[in-house]
């Protein structure tokens, strides 16, 4: 550590600047708009916006397991896979800022864990997600009436032995056709699916065949099978409009996902309800900051301007590390950068509070000082191991929001320790011993 | 003031509190979130406000299908239904069949925690507690690993983990209680809270038995008792320095803050007035009370 207390100071202050530079929301100002740095380089690359979770930015976040039963063990890993990522495509479309999908595998449950934060319609993203289903095509059967091929009521439909696994991919396109205009669907098969399909269309050539996501019909009444396709392409041509035309295909894709997906637990929190906690946690963290500092300047008079200043860089300093990191802003995670700050003050008061005893004792201020830092370091050591060793479990073992608040501890109490030890020292090295 | 010699007193206001503690928790247990029990917790504000009472809600669901099993109103227009697990398509139905009836409902939130998931984080939060305990007795038995005679670090770790136990008992006791007349609900938040209370409470103290174990050292000539209660004193005004800053910040948490942190918040505020508490008052008063029952048997020893 420099001997010099004020190449601290400048190391301080330019630490401080730097932060700031950080911290800085976008703003306008003589019509020019300001904001906070962005890093972009080969190695490092941040974008530094406040990342929120989804009790403030609202959204949803869903667990859904996959039923494994009908899948060859060594497929399951897999399967999950595809799951993850059609899910991920089917959220892509809803044009949603962040959304993640979390793949786990835990005491033989295959899970997935989607989160999309900042959604307003929770209600369609849900539904767009949880549509992920088993696919089957189904054929009218034998013994149905002649009239049911031009009804085409459901319960005269069986299933044809075609399904979702044969089903390489489907994409909507505009229709060649100039006598059928708009969209049409093209379904790609694998090669089992073409031999099957083979053998459909031959046998029910001018026949129904429906298509059933998680056993309700899709694109009712069901396409008519034209002609014999014996090489895996179909096309059904319904003179869709492309909204229709692109919602049947991410209904069939999702379909050629053979294993089941079901919402095991869900966490939504609508989009008012998020801004509202915005607001009222800034409110409470700046209460909370604020009756800090009157306390400290109230009780320790010309000592707790250091504190009050140590607190501030203090804050700059945590909140540029969670833009950095970046660290995903929860509500239990403001909760524990706003409790590491009454621990940033804690370290103060135990040197203060030992600074003032010297004095008491009659030991020259210089002396005092010194002893105050060199006593009080120990027990600021011990006391904060122990606090961290409760978030680094809390860490390991948490899921969430449990995880969030360790985060945001852990960093405050971190912090709280480098802000304490050298940034008040300095300021009173600097300030006031020198009196 | 003279802390140690009033001993009995502050272990009795203590008493005071933990036994209708550990009573409710007996009686009544703590009332389980959806995180650990499963269920549906559905927060529903009706848009086009008329009068609607949470009756009327209860017996409408009821009618359609819904376990529900409580509903509380938030505020004038906003209602918390609790029900069992409840899948996607049932709620959409309801909300549709509510929306025809009542108008317009847009969700606050809704939660659901599938039996599965429940019972997963019931044990990890279990394991949770459990290997946090074991971490903090091992950190408490190697940062007292030199204690000068005549206290033993053996001392120090055990006190130190009876104010922590302490701490617990108190904040679940407490939480029992309003779990059973306040509906107050714990979840894994509250696990959260429990822990960080565990790790604030062992702050405290070791702050306290810092002081001691440096009295120790250079103040040889004194009693035990004497040192104890001056190492107290010494350190008095930084313990409920700190704690009151702590109890500023978290007290605009729970009168400002987001909603949904109130009861995670309460919880801390509760453990660490009751860890402030217990480490000038339980603790360092259970050192000296230890201390003395050694040296009574030494004596016993002698007279034979």
């Amino acid at each position: 550590m420099p001997k010099r207390p004020r190449t601290l100071l400048f190391l301080i202050i330019a630490l401080t600047i730097a932060a700031i530079c950080i911290d800085l929301p976008k703003f306008k100002f003589l019509g020019k708009t300001f904001s906070h740095l962005s890093i972009n380089t080969k190695f490092l690359k941040r974008d530094l916006e406040p990342k929120l979770g989804l009790d403030l930015a609202g959204g949803v976040q869903l667990v859904m397991s996959a039923d494994m039963s009908q899948i060859e063990a060594q497929d399951r890993d897999s399967a999950l896979a595809s799951a993850k990522d059609i899910i991920e495509n089917r959220i892509n479309s809803l044009g949603v800022a962040e959304p993640t999908v979390q793949s786990a595998k835990t005491q033989g449950q295959y899970r997935l864990i989607v989160e999309i934060p900042g959604i307003s319609d929770i209600d369609q993203a849900v539904a767009t997600v949880k549509k992920t289903a088993h696919l089957e095509f189904k054929t009218i059967k034998a013994d149905a009436p002649p009239e049911a091929t031009y009804s085409a009521q459901p319960q005269f439909f069986e299933s044809s032995g075609l399904t979702g696994k044969d089903l390489k991919r489907a994409a909507a396109a505009p229709s060649r056709d100039p006598q059928k205009p708009g969209y049409v669907v093209n379904l790609e098969f694998n090669q089992e699916g073409a031999k099957k399909l083979d053998e459909i269309t031959k046998n029910n050539l001018q026949k129904p065949m429906a298509m059933y996501l998680d056993d309700q019909p899709i694109s009712w009444p069901p396409p008519v099978i034209q002609s014999v396709i014996s090489d895996g392409n179909a096309q059904i041509t319904g003179q869709f409009t492309a909204q229709e035309a692109k919602q049947l295909a991410i209904q069939l894709n999702a379909g050629a996902l053979p294993a089941p997906l079901k919402i095991e637990s869900q966490s939504r929190v609508g989009p008012t309800i998020g801004a509202d906690s915005i607001k009222k946690s800034i409110f409470a963290t700046a209460i909370g900051l604020f009756s800090v500092a009157i306390f400290m300047l109230f009780y320790y008079r010309l000592l707790g301007i250091f504190a009050v200043l140590a607190l501030a860089i203090y804050t700059l300093i945590v909140l540029a590390i969670f833009k950095f990191i970046p660290v995903t802003l929860t509500l239990a995670g403001i909760a524990g950068f706003v409790l590491s700050i009454g621990m940033a003050v804690d370290a103060n008061i135990l040197i203060f509070e030992r600074i003032k005893e010297e004095l008491r004792w009659g030991k020259p201020k210089h002396d005092a000082i010194f002893s105050g830092f060199d006593r009080a370091w120990s027990s600021i050591r011990d006391s904060n191991v122990s606090s961290l060793i409760t978030t680094a479990i809390l860490f390991n073992f948490g899921t969430g929001s449990i995880r969030g608040f360790a985060l945001t501890l852990a960093i405050g109490i971190l912090v709280s320790m480098f802000s304490a030890i050298i940034v008040t020292r300095t300021f009173i090295r600097v300030f006031w011993a020198r009196q | 003031m003279n802390i140690i010699k009033y001993r009995n007193l502050f272990f009795a206001f203590s008493l005071l509190i933990l036994i209708p503690g550990i009573i409710a928790l007996f009686l009544w247990g703590l009332r389980l979130g959806i995180d650990f029990s499963g269920g549906t917790l559905w927060e529903l504000k009706f848009k086009e406000a008329k009068e609607i009472s949470s009756h009327q809600i209860q017996q409408f669901l009821t009618e359609k299908g819904a376990e529900v099993s409580s509903i509380a109103s938030t505020s004038q227009d906003t209602f918390l239904i609790r029900m069992k697990t409840t899948d996607e398509q049932k709620i959409t139905d309801f909300k549709t069949n509510l929306s025809s009836t009542f108008g317009q409902t847009e969700d606050i939130r809704l939660e659901t925690v599938g039996p599965t998931i429940s019972k997963e984080l019931t044990q990890k939060a279990l394991t949770v507690v459990i290997i946090a305990i074991l971490g903090i007795v091992l950190y408490i038995t190697w940062a007292f690993r030199q204690v000068p005679k005549p206290a033993s670090s053996f001392a120090f770790g055990v006190c130190t983990i009876i104010a922590l136990v302490h701490d617990v008992i108190v904040v679940a006791g407490i939480f029992a209680i309003l779990g059973h007349f306040f509906k107050i609900e714990v979840d894994s938040l509250f696990i959260t809270a429990l822990l960080t209370v565990i790790g604030f409470s062992v702050h405290d103290t070791i702050v306290v038995f810092d002081r001691i174990r440096e009295n120790l050292k250079t103040h040889s000539g004194f009693s035990f008792e004497e040192i104890v209660n001056h190492s107290i004193l010494q350190t008095f005004a930084r313990s409920l320095n700190t704690s009151l800053t702590v109890v500023f910040v978290l007290l605009a948490l729970l009168l400002f803050g987001g909603q949904s942190i109130k009861v995670f918040v309460l919880a801390l505020l509760v453990g660490i007035i009751s860890g402030t508490y217990s480490s000038i008052f339980n603790a360092s008063p259970l050192l000296v009370v230890w201390q003395n029952f050694k040296l009574k048997g030494i004596k016993l020893k002698f007279k034979r």
